[in-house]
C-alpha cells in the first residue's frame, strides 16, 4: 500500500483516495442525516397536515400563532432571556477577577481551587442539580427566576474562568509590570490596560455562556417553577405531553427555539472560532 | 490607588542591619497578597452553590426515610430495575462516546491543514451542539420515525419492506448521542491534530516512514493524550443523558437510564435522600471511568508538540 | 507627586536575596548606585541579574536584605510608588495605545496638567526620533522603533532611576549597534542614572561606567570596564569576559608575581590572580587576540602547533589550532594561515591569568590578589 516516500502531496494522489472517498462519504452522510433530522422539524412546522407521504399536503403558517399563544411563548422567551442575560453578567462579574488570580498567581493550594472550579463542568448536571435543586428549595429559590439563575450559574462560573485563564495568561505580564513602572496603580491597570486587552476575551466568553445557557437543559428543568421555565425546558413540556397538542405547533415551536439558537450561533461565531464553543483548545491562527 | 496600601515602614536613618525581609515580602513569596481577594466571590460562589449542595446531598443519601444509614444504596443496588441502569447507561455511553472518538481521527486527520470549506465544515457542526438534545430528539422522532424520510429512502431503495423502528429505542438515544457528540468530539480531535506539528511527519516521510507508519508511530502516540481527553468529555456529555433517553428513548424499559431514576426518585416520589443517593453514584461511577481514562493517558507522552496548538 | 519621584544622591542595596523554591536567585548582593551612574548587570542567562533588576524595580518581592534612597527604605513600596522607569525585554509595550498614548501613560497617571503632558510627550518623541510615527499603534512599527517608544515611555517621567532589562536582545545585530548608541547618547544628554542589564560583555563594556558580573546568584566581581577586560576576578569572570582559551594545567612553581604551570609537557608562564601554590591545580586564562603567531623568536611560552580550523573574519582570521600534546587554543591573526600549518604560538606572560581551580575560586572575588608586579621569567 505504502509506495511513496517524501512527496507528501504525491502519496496523497496515489494511495489516498479511497480512503479519501470513504471519509467525504461518512461526512456527507452526517450532513444529510443533520439535514433530515432540522429539515423534517421545518417542513412539519409549515406543513398543514402530514402523514405518510414524502411532505405535507399543504403549507401554512398557522401553528406558529398557535404556538405562540398556546405556549405563552413570549413570556417564556421573555425569562430565557433574562436569565441568560443574568447568568452572563453575574459569572463575568465573579469568574474574570478569579481567572486573573489563577492566571497570574501561584499559591498554596492553587492546584487544588482549580480542580474544585473543574468539577461542575466534569460533572454531569443531574448529579449536582438534583442536589442542588433540593437545596435551591430547601431556601426558596427554586421555582422562581433567582434559583434558575443561580442553578445556570453552576457550570457558567466555570467556563468563564476555564476559557479566560489562558487569555489572561496569554497577555504578557511585563504589560501590567510596565504599567507599573509608569506610575499605575491596581486600579489603573484593571481599568486602563487589562480591561481593553481583555475585552474580546470577555466578549468571547459572554456568547459562549449565553449559548450554552439558552441551551441548558437540565439545572433549568430542574429548578424552573412554572413562571420560570426557558424556551428549551417549555419545548421539552410540550413534547413529552405530545398527543395533547397537535404535533405541528411543537414543531413551530422547535423551530423558534432553533431560529433562536442560530441567531446567536451566528453572533457567536462572528467573536469566537467554532472549536471554542466545544471547550478550551486553541485553533491554529486564521491565515 | 482605591485598594489600600500598608503604610510603608520607614524606619530611622541610619544603617540598618541586614535585617531579614519585610514581612511584607515573606508573604508575597508565597503568592500571597491583596490581589487573591479577586478570588473570593467565585469560591464563596462554588462553595455555596456546588460544593455545599454536594455534600448536602451526600448527608441527604446517607439519612434515607427508613432504615440505616446506607440502606437507600442497599436499596439501589438490590433492586434489579434500579441496579440495572448502571448498565444501561453504560451501555449507551461507552458505545458512543467511542464511535464518536473513533469515528473522528480518520476525518479529522483527512481535514487537518487547510482547504476550501473547512470553515463552512466546522461551523456546520457546531450547528447540532448549539441545538443540544431537546431539538434533535424532536428531529429524530420526525426524521427516524416510522413515517419519516429516512425509511421512506430506505423503502424507495428497496433495502427495507417495513419501515425500521429507529426511534423510542435504544437505537433512537444512541443516534441523537451521535448527533451531537459526534461533532464535538470532532472538533476537538481536529484541534488536537492541528497541534502537532506537520513538520514531524515530513521528517518521519524523509526518514522512510509510509503514511501508515507516520500514523502509527508519529502522530497517533502524540494524539494519544488529546484522544483520551475528548473521550473523557464526550462521555461526560453522553453519560448525563437525559432528555434524549425520555423522548426518543423508551424511558421504562431498555433506555431507562440512571439520570431517570434520580429524577424519577426526586420528582415523582419526592425521596429526596433516595434521590441524592442515586445521583451519588451516578457520579461516583462516572469519576471511576474518567479516572481509569485519565490514568491510561499518563502512561503516554504529553507534552508538547511543537505544533501551533 | 509620586513618593519616589524625587532625585537620590545614592542608592543601596543591601544583603538584597531572592529564593525561588530552594534555589537562590540571588544572593546577598550589596551594591551603591551614585546619581548620575550607568551600571551595567552582567552574566549569562540564569545568573540572577534580572532578578536583581525585578527587586530593585519592586516586581519581585525580596527574600532577604533591604533597598535604601539615601536613607528612606523603599524595598516595601509597590514598584508604581517608587518613581522608576523601566525599559523591559520584550518592550512590553501597550498593544492597544497609540506612540503617544504609550509615552503619555504615566504623565497621566501623575494627573499631570492636559498641557504638560502634551509638551513633555512632544518633547519625549522628538528626543527618540518617532515624530513620524506618533500616532500609530506599536504593532505598526519595526522592531528597533518600539524600542524607542518603549525607552521615551521609560525617561519621560524623568525618573530618579532607569532600569534596562536586556532592551537590546531582540534586535539584530545592526540595530543593536545603533540603539546602544542611542542609549549611550540619551544618558549623556539627561544624565539620568541607570541600571542595565544584559549579557553581551561587549554591550555593557561600551555601555556601563561600571560593571557588576554575577554567577549564580552572586557577585564575581564590580569594576571599571577596563579592570574587567584586563583583569578579571576569577576564571569565570574570565571565562564570561572573552578568554576563550581555559585550560586546567598544574602549578610548577611560583614566586615574585610570575607562576609556572605545565601539563603534558607543555610549561606556560604567566600572572597569578589569587592565591596559587606549586602542585595546585589551576585554570589558565588567555584572550585568542593574546595569542601570536609566528613571531620572532619568543622564548618564552613558545608552543608549536598546527593549525586546524580558520574562520574568515574580515581583517582578521579566528583559527583554531592544536599543540603537540593536543590542547587546543583559539586565536586570532591578520596572518593569512590554513588548515595543516604548522606555526608556533606565543603568549606574553602578562596577558596568561592563572587562576585558582574551583576549589579555591568559588569563594568572593579576591581583588587584592589581581595587583601583580613586574613579570619575571621563570627558567
Amino acid at each position: 500500500m505504502v509506495t511513496t516516500t517524501a512527496a507528501t502531496d504525491t502519496r496523497r494522489r496515489i494511495v489516498a483516495r479511497p480512503a479519501a472517498w470513504l471519509v467525504w462519504g461518512a461526512v456527507i452522510f452526517f450532513f444529510l442525516n443533520l439535514l433530515g433530522v432540522v429539515g423534517s422539524v421545518l417542513v412539519s412546522s409549515f406543513g398543514q397536515r402530514w402523514f405518510d407521504t414524502w411532505f405535507p399536503d399543504g403549507y401554512t403558517t398557522k401553528w406558529y400563532g398557535d404556538a405562540w399563544t398556546e405556549f405563552a411563548l413570549l413570556q417564556v422567551i421573555t425569562v430565557t432571556l433574562q436569565v441568560s442575560l443574568l447568568v452572563v453578567g453575574l459569572s463575568l462579574l465573579i469568574g474574570v477577577p478569579a481567572a486573573y488570580v489563577l492566571a497570574r498567581r501561584s499559591f498554596p493550594g492553587k492546584r487544588a481551587i482549580y480542580l474544585v472550579f473543574l468539577l461542575p463542568i466534569l460533572m454531569p448536571p443531574i448529579t449536582y442539580g438534583i442536589p442542588l435543586a433540593t437545596v435551591l428549595y430547601k431556601f426558596g429559590f427554586a421555582g422562581h427566576l433567582s434559583g434558575v439563575v443561580l442553578a445556570n450559574l453552576v457550570p457558567s462560573v466555570p467556563f468563564v474562568i476555564l476559557t479566560m485563564t489562558p487569555f489572561i495568561e496569554q497577555i504578557d505580564p511585563r504589560i501590567e509590570s510596565a504599567a507599573r513602572m509608569c506610575g499605575a496603580g491596581m486600579r489603573s491597570v484593571f481599568l486602563r490596560v487589562l480591561a481593553p486587552l481583555l475585552l474580546p476575551g470577555m466578549l468571547a466568553s459572554a456568547i459562549l455562556v449565553l449559548v450554552r445557557t439558552v441551551g441548558m437543559f437540565e439545572l433549568t428543568f430542574l429548578t424552573a417553577g412554572p413562571d420560570s421555565q426557558t424556551l428549551v425546558v417549555a419545548l421539552y413540556y410540550s413534547m413529552s405531553a405530545a398527543g395533547i397538542r397537535a404535533q405541528q405547533s411543537v414543531d413551530a415551536m422547535a423551530v423558534m427555539y432553533t431560529a433562536m439558537m442560530l441567531v446567536l450561533l451566528v453572533i457567536a461565531l462572528r467573536y469566537v472560532n467554532p472549536t471554542q464553543l466545544v471547550a478550551r483548545v486553541k485553533e491554529e491562527p486564521e491565515p | 490607588m482605591s485598594v489600600t496600601t500598608p503604610t510603608p515602614a520607614v524606619e530611622s536613618a541610619g544603617p540598618p542591619a541586614p535585617a531579614r525581609a519585610h514581612w511584607q515580602h515573606r508573604l508575597a513569596e508565597r503568592g500571597v497578597d491583596r490581589h487573591l481577594w479577586l478570588l473570593t466571590p467565585a469560591l464563596l460562589f462554588v462553595v455555596l452553590l456546588f460544593l455545599y449542595p454536594f455534600f448536602y446531598g451526600l448527608g441527604l443519601s446517607f439519612q434515607p426515610t427508613e432504615g440505616g444509614p446506607f440502606s437507600d444504596y442497599a436499596r439501589f443496588f438490590g433492586d434489579a430495575y434500579q441496579r440495572d441502569t448502571i448498565w444501561t447507561t453504560l451501555g449507551l455511553a461507552l458505545p458512543a462516546a467511542l464511535l464518536n472518538v473513533v469515528a473522528s481521527v480518520p476525518i479529522a486527520y483527512r481535514m487537518r491543514g487547510r482547504f476550501r470549506g473547512k470553515r463552512l465544515v466546522t461551523i456546520l457542526l457546531v450547528v447540532p451542539i448549539t441545538l443540544g438534545t431537546v431539538l434533535t430528539a424532536q428531529g429524530l422522532l420526525n426524521f427516524l420515525g416510522p413515517t419519516g424520510w429516512f425509511n421512506r429512502v430506505l423503502t424507495a431503495l428497496h433495502l427495507t419492506d417495513e419501515p425500521i423502528r429507529l426511534v423510542h429505542n435504544y437505537w433512537g438515544v444512541f443516534f441523537s448521542l451521535v448527533i451531537t457528540g459526534f461533532p464535538f468530539a470532532f472538533l476537538l480531535v481536529l484541534s488536537y491534530l492541528s497541534g502537532i506539528d506537520p513538520t514531524l511527519e515530513r521528517a518521519a516521510a524523509t526518514l522512510g516512514a509510509g503514511w501508515w507508519q507516520r500514523f502509527r508511530m508519529i502522530t497517533l502516540p502524540l494524539l494519544m493524550p488529546g484522544l483520551a481527553t475528548t473521550f473523557c468529555l464526550t462521555f461526560v456529555l453522553a453519560f448525563s443523558v437525559f432528555p434524549s433517553a425520555v423522548l426518543v428513548g423508551n424511558p421504562a424499559g431498555e433506555t431507562r437510564v440512571i439520570s431517570i431514576a434520580a429524577y424519577q426518585a426526586a420528582y415523582e416520589q419526592y425521596d429526596y435522600p433516595y434521590a441524592s443517593a442515586i445521583a451519588m453514584i451516578m457520579g461516583l461511577i462516572e469519576l471511576v471511568v474518567i479516572a481509569v481514562v485519565l490514568f491510561a493517558r499518563t502512561r503516554f507522552y504529553t507534552g508538547s508538540t511543537g505544533g501551533k496548538g | 507627586m509620586t513618593a519616589g519621584a524625587k532625585a537620590f544622591s545614592q542608592l543601596r542595596l543591601q544583603g538584597v536575596s531572592r529564593r525561588f523554591g530552594g534555589h537562590d536567585a540571588l544572593r546577598d548582593l550589596d551594591l551603591t548606585i551614585e546619581a548620575g551612574e550607568f551600571v551595567a548587570l552582567l552574566g549569562p542567562s540564569g545568573c540572577g541579574k534580572s532578578t536583581a533588576l525585578n527587586c530593585l524595580a519592586g516586581l519581585l518581592p525580596l527574600t532577604a536584605g533591604s533597598i535604601w534612597q539615601d536613607e528612606r527604605r523603599i524595598d516595601t513600596l509597590p514598584p508604581e510608588r517608587r518613581g522608576f522607569g523601566m525599559v523591559f525585554q520584550n518592550y512590553a509595550l501597550f498593544p492597544h495605545m497609540s506612540v503617544r498614548a504609550n509615552i503619555a501613560f504615566g504623565l497621566r497617571m501623575r494627573r499631570l496638567p492636559k498641557d504638560e503632558i502634551r509638551r513633555r510627550t512632544d518633547e519625549a518623541v522628538r528626543l527618540v526620533r518617532l515624530e513620524d510615527h506618533a500616532g500609530k499603534l506599536p504593532g505598526q512599527l519595526s522592531g528597533g522603533q518600539q524600542q524607542r517608544v518603549a525607552i521615551a515611555r521609560a525617561v519621560v517621567l524623568e525618573p530618579s532611576l532607569v532600569l534596562m532589562d536586556e532592551p537590546l536582545s531582540n534586535l539584530d545585530a545592526k540595530l543593536r549597534l545603533e540603539m546602544r548608541t542611542e542609549i549611550r547618547r540619551l544618558h549623556q544628554s539627561l544624565g539620568l542614572t541607570t541600571v542595565y542589564v544584559t549579557h553581551d560583555q561587549e554591550e555593557a563594556l561600551s555601555l556601563a561606567d561600571r560593571l557588576v558580573v554575577l554567577r549564580e546568584g552572586r557577585v564575581q566581581q564590580i569594576g571599571a570596564p577596563e579592570e574587567l577586560h584586563t583583569r578579571p576576578a576569577n576564571w569565570h569572570v574570565a571565562d564570561f569576559m572573552g578568554y576563550r582559551n581555559l585550560w586546567t594545567m598544574r602549578v610548577r612553581e611560583a614566586a615574585d608575581g610570575t607562576v609556572a604551570v605545565e601539563r603534558d609537557g607543555l610549561r606556560l608562564v604567566g600572572v597569578p590572580v589569587g592565591p596559587v601554590a606549586p602542585g595546585d591545580e589551576v585554570i589558565v586564562a588567555v584572550r585568542p587576540e593574546d595569542v601570536r603567531v609566528d613571531q620572532g623568536d619568543a622564548t618564552t611560552n613558545a608552543v608549536p602547533a598546527e593549525i586546524e580550523v580558520v574562520e574568515y573574519q574580515g581583517r582578521e582570521l579566528a583559527a583554531e589550532a592544536v599543540t603537540a600534546a593536543g590542547s587546543r587554543v583559539h586565536l586570532r591573526t591578520d596572518r593569512r594561515v590554513a588548515p595543516g600549518d604548522p606555526v608556533t604560538l606565543s603568549i606574553d606572560p602578562q596577558r596568561l591569568l592563572v587562576f585558582p581551580g574551583d576549589a579555591a575560586a568559588t569563594r568572593p572575588a579576591d581583588k587584592a590578589a589581581a595587583v601583580v608586579e613586574e613579570p619575571g621569567l621563570v627558567g
